[in-house]
């Protein structure tokens, strides 16, 4: 398949689970050779950002490395090097007033900042979009 | 014919918007589209036959397909013996499918 797709994402990392939902939809997408593009609005411009940390589970006494917890920002490295790997295009895009409203600055190699034009511009450029809002 | 697929993440015990999603399903249906519901997250609670969601029967006489998505079902235990006759449990690639077909996705 040769069509792309685009995923609005809106919520912030840790608050929902959509937003695995989501990774698990581009993941899917990558997988089978489609190029997804990304804009990622308002609270889910936090999700590349490189300050997250992974942390051990005092509770039930599993170190760090025990609890293997991934964080998001892993996971959008992950997704972009799985399309590197598969010659296909994953092109995230954090919105850039978004992004100084939370001083999202510091974020993962290969997410680029935009603005809501670039949303428009990958609606009109691919074959869907799907819009996962916040509740 | 324009196809729709309304994906729905909510409890149905906790949000009244499930029943409201159900009616647009409905009424997109009626209206002659093609639609399927696709139950993800906390939404697939609506997929036991236990729930006794009479909204997923309706819809599935009326033509709507209603699909749950196998892993969010795995997340919460639910077994595959437990799911109402109504709903088809799917692998969530199924709303990338449809994507690429051009189906219009409504997620709630």
């Amino acid at each position: 398949m040769s069509k792309s797709l685009t995923f609005l994402l809106m919520d912030a990392p840790y608050e929902q689970s959509r937003t695995t939902t989501a990774f698990r939809l581009i993941s899917a997408a990558l997988e089978r050779g489609i190029s997804v593009r990304v804009f990622a609005y308002e609270g889910a411009v936090s999700l590349p950002v490189t300050q997250q940390k992974p942390h051990a589970n005092a509770l039930h006494g599993r170190s760090l490395e025990e609890e293997a917890h991934p964080t998001p920002q892993a996971w959008v490295s992950a997704l972009l090097e799985a399309a590197k790997e598969k010659g296909i295009t994953l092109d995230w895009v954090n919105c850039g007033l978004c992004v100084d409203e939370r001083g999202a600055t510091e974020v993962v190699a290969g997410v680029r900042r935009g603005s809501p034009a670039d949303f428009w511009k990958m609606a009109t450029e691919t074959a869907n979009t799907v819009v996962i809002p916040t509740r | 014919m324009t196809s729709y697929l309304v994906v729905e993440s909510r409890d149905p015990f906790e949000s009244h918007g499930f029943v409201r999603r159900c009616e647009l399903a409905a009424a997109l249906q009626a209206d002659g589209a093609s639609v399927t519901v696709f139950l993800v997250e906390n939404g697939v609670i609506a997929a036991r036959g236990s729930a006794r969601r009479r909204e997923l029967e309706q819809l599935a006489r009326s033509g709507v397909v209603v699909v749950a998505d196998e892993f969010s079902l795995r997340e919460r235990g639910i077994a595959l013996a437990e799911i109402a006759a109504s709903v088809k449990p799917v692998a969530l690639d199924s709303v990338v499918e449809q994507m690429v077909l051009g189906v219009k996705v409504l997620w709630n």
